[in-house]
């Protein structure tokens, strides 16, 4: 895990795959105006979820992956990020771009004050006490005494957002470029916070907290302020999924949803900058593609009964664990190795 | 891609041509031999218990679809798990709209899911048919005209309740328990429109519960506890099924109404003891499967030799096989009616243009009518009392103009 990060942590400057990466993901919008395709918008619409994703594993893994502090109620602050933005434009009649920043800001205080109880926790104590959270925030947003706000059971609809500036860009492209506007800065803030001081400070803290303590490092400190930038991470991923989706529900924000915040990350590999871009991009290909797996498997065996997709799905995640325990981006790394050392 | 061209071609020179007769008009997802329609369901998840309805219709598909298909077009079902989870559903009718390109949605299945696509299939004009959820606000054809609901809504049902009550019980003091979301709500409503200004008089307890709650038994003896006489159930099978035996169990005799959700006999009146269910009231519009008075009728028949055949490891108790098997119906239908004029405009007109269509399974009387005005296909339900082991219809048919 260690090893992992020191390989790019220790660099100077960008990695050229990495400044490459990004090119490409901004020009792949216009792709669209090659291939004249209905099906196009989908596609990018999948790119804003994948986007999205990415962006509320980048902040799980800075808690987990760096910190070491494990969260199962993510789920919670990025209910919390979407109901920001969507109370926001809807009664606020706030843009939608300036309720991103709220969202971080409200994000990063729930994180916060959440982040001193947690400091008397620790390991399962901890997962216990953030899954707690992830049960209770849908239940919380249904209560009466707020449901003028959150339009209760119901949720809010939204307005989905045009281009600005008479930009000549389809709604979906214009939301793509946001969200990944929006993904590069985040990981850009958070690749230069973890070369840093306080990256070195939040790593000491996960491999060895008395040892980090003894050196002088403020750990409460760290370890809540970690709480809150995680928190506010995820909480921006949220209010660009209630931009994008144009809609917010308490349903939309189950424990499901932590969990699939956890499994982007284990797959995309624990403290792992590229990991959290793979595992966005995992969880929403993977939980798609297991039902056409198991719509083919159903005709081309001619099976008489449905094969669960969610049984697919489990087993493909058995597989990845057992051949990549460091999860995708661990893996990459380790046959670069293996080659490098096979072609020296 | 290329057949549909070719036909947009012929029908483009059959219009120069002046021959505009019998043209045929094709939506996405529409051939000469084919029909490609969306659904999403809950597979998996809270709800997973209602996936029997999809299965159920792609059975039905099937059967249909080995006797030739529809005018010689035959049904191609796609049908997504989305988890009940509304963001999921949008991204999946994204995916059937934009990427699979299929003609319509029907039967989508869950209130706050199809809420979160309602805009969307209306800004895309795609119609969105029939939908799998009882909520009163699906009939709304000036604001939303591509999206048409189904079954008689909540809100119409618990107002026959009300009304019931009001023209039955003498001084009736009423407890209520709800599930705290859309459906209850919904329901609430329409009982708080029945009751009108008795409403103060008459509700001397209201409780709620959570559907992730593990049990309401609390509830059920705060309820009995203010004294009252009737006991409005809005709840859905789990907790139904424990309401009725826990009212039973502490000896609490109300007049009982139970909402048609939570009707069902297998999934429901039998788990909580059928000495415990008698005399309960409930709504109906299908006949129930489970009660014998049926079982010599044709299209009670008909209906078990199809699920014998096509659909043999389903659970013929679930009631989700049967109202599911009623709406494929209606959906036949406008499709027969569209001829070869199979454009979305045209599929949204003849949905909205069934007149008087009976459907096997539906109670005697009972039909399905729309027009452009009106998008509720069912409106009509008829009371029915527990006894013995199966529902007792009485009285009339009762509609939502309470007629």
């Amino acid at each position: 895990m260690a090893a992992l990060a020191r390989s790019w942590a220790t660099k100077p400057g960008i990695g050229r795959v990495a400044l490459l990466f990004w090119f490409g993901l901004a020009i792949l919008p216009l792709v669209g105006s090659v291939w004249d395709s209905p099906s196009f918008d989908y596609y990018l619409f999948m790119g804003q979820s994948m986007l999205i994703y990415a962006i509320s594993v980048l902040g799980l893994n800075l808690l987990i992956g760096f910190n070491g502090q494990i969260s199962l109620g993510h789920s919670a602050f990025f209910a919390v990020g979407a109901y920001t933005a969507a109370i926001l434009m809807n009664f606020g009649g706030i843009p939608y771009w300036a309720t991103l920043p709220v969202a971080a800001v409200v994000c990063f205080g729930a994180g916060f004050m959440f982040g001193f109880p947690a400091l008397k926790l620790e390991g399962h104590y901890l997962a216990l006490a953030t899954f707690t959270l992830a049960i209770a925030v849908p239940q919380l947003l249904k209560h009466k005494s707020i449901a003028g706000w959150t339009g209760g059971v119901g949720g809010l609809l939204l307005d989905k957002p045009d281009p600005p500036f008479g930009l000549p860009l389809s709604a979906d492209q214009w939301l793509y470029y946001l969200c990944l506007a929006v993904a590069m800065l985040l990981f850009w803030i958070v690749f230069n916070m973890l070369r840093g001081r306080s990256g070195r400070a939040l790593m000491a803290i996960r491999d060895h907290a008395m040892a980090a303590g003894t050196m002088g490092i403020d750990t409460a400190l760290y370890k809540t302020v970690a709480f809150g930038i995680s928190a506010g991470i995820t909480g921006v991923a949220g209010a660009l999924s209630a931009i994008t989706i144009a809609y917010v529900a308490p349903d939309s924000f189950t424990l499901q949803l932590s969990i699939s915040f956890l499994v982007g990350l284990v797959v995309g590999g624990i403290a792992s900058l590229p990991g959290c871009m793979i595992g966005g991009a995992f969880i929403v290909v993977v939980q798609n593609s297991s039902q056409s797996i198991s719509d083919w498997m159903k005709e081309t065996f001619s099976l008489r009964y449905d094969v669960p997709a969610w049984a697919i799905y489990g087993t493909l995640l058995l597989l990845l664990m057992f051949f990549l325990p460091n999860g995708i981006a661990g893996g990459v790394v380790a046959v670069r190795g293996w080659l490098a050392r096979k072609f020296r | 891609m290329i057949r549909r061209r070719t036909a947009l071609l012929s029908a483009a020179s059959l219009t120069i041509a002046g021959k505009a007769r019998a043209q045929k008009k094709y939506a996405p997802g529409i051939t000469d031999t084919e029909i490609k329609i969306g659904q999403t369901m809950p597979y998996s998840g809270n709800a997973s218990a209602y996936g029997v309805a999809g299965r159920n219709q792609a059975a039905y598909f099937r059967m249909i679809n080995e006797a030739g298909g529809i005018n010689g077009r035959k049904i191609v079902l796609i049908s997504l798990d989305d988890g009940y989870s509304p963001p999921k559903t949008m991204e999946l009718a994204r995916q059937l709209v934009e990427r699979d390109q299929v003609a319509f949605l029907f039967y989508p299945l869950g209130t706050q899911t199809n809420t979160a696509i309602q805009k969307y299939m209306n800004q895309k004009k795609v119609p969105h048919l029939f939908l799998a959820t009882g909520a009163s606000k699906w009939g709304d054809p000036k604001n939303f005209p591509w999206t048409m609901g189904w079954q008689p809504d909540y809100h119409t049902e618990c107002k026959i309740f009300a009304k019931h009550m009001i023209a039955n019980i003498k001084d009736p003091k009423i407890a209520i328990l709800r599930q705290n979301d859309d459906m209850g709500n919904d329901y609430i409503g329409g009982f708080r429109e029945g009751l009108g200004a008795g409403w103060e008089k008459m509700v001397v307890a209201d409780a709620t519960y959570e559907v992730t709650d593990p049990t309401i038994d609390s509830q059920i003896l705060q309820l009995k506890n203010s004294g009252a006489t009737v006991f409005m159930n809005i709840t859905t099978p789990k907790f139904a099924a424990q309401a009725i035996k826990k009212v039973a169990e502490i000896g609490w005799k109300p007049i009982h109404y139970l909402v048609s959700v939570a009707a069902s006999v297998g999934a429901v009146m039998r788990p909580a003891g059928i000495e415990n269910g008698q005399g309960i009231v409930t709504a109906q519009f299908a006949k129930d499967v489970t009660d014998p008075r049926w079982a010599t009728s044709p299209d009670y028949i008909e209906w078990k030799a199809f699920m014998d055949k096509w659909n043999p490891t389903a659970n013929q108790l679930e009631g989700s096989n049967v109202s599911s098997y009623i709406v494929v119906h209606a959906l036949v239908q406008v499709l027969k009616q569209c001829g070869d004029d199979l454009s979305r405009e045209n599929i949204m007109r003849q949905a909205a243009n069934i007149k008087d269509l009976e459907i096997p399974l539906l109670l005697p009387g009972i039909k399905v009518n729309t027009s452009p005005t009106n998008f509720y296909p069912l409106r009509t339900e008829q009371l029915a009392r527990f006894e013995g082991d199966h529902w007792t219809l009485f009285g009339d048919l009762i509609s939502a103009d309470g007629t």
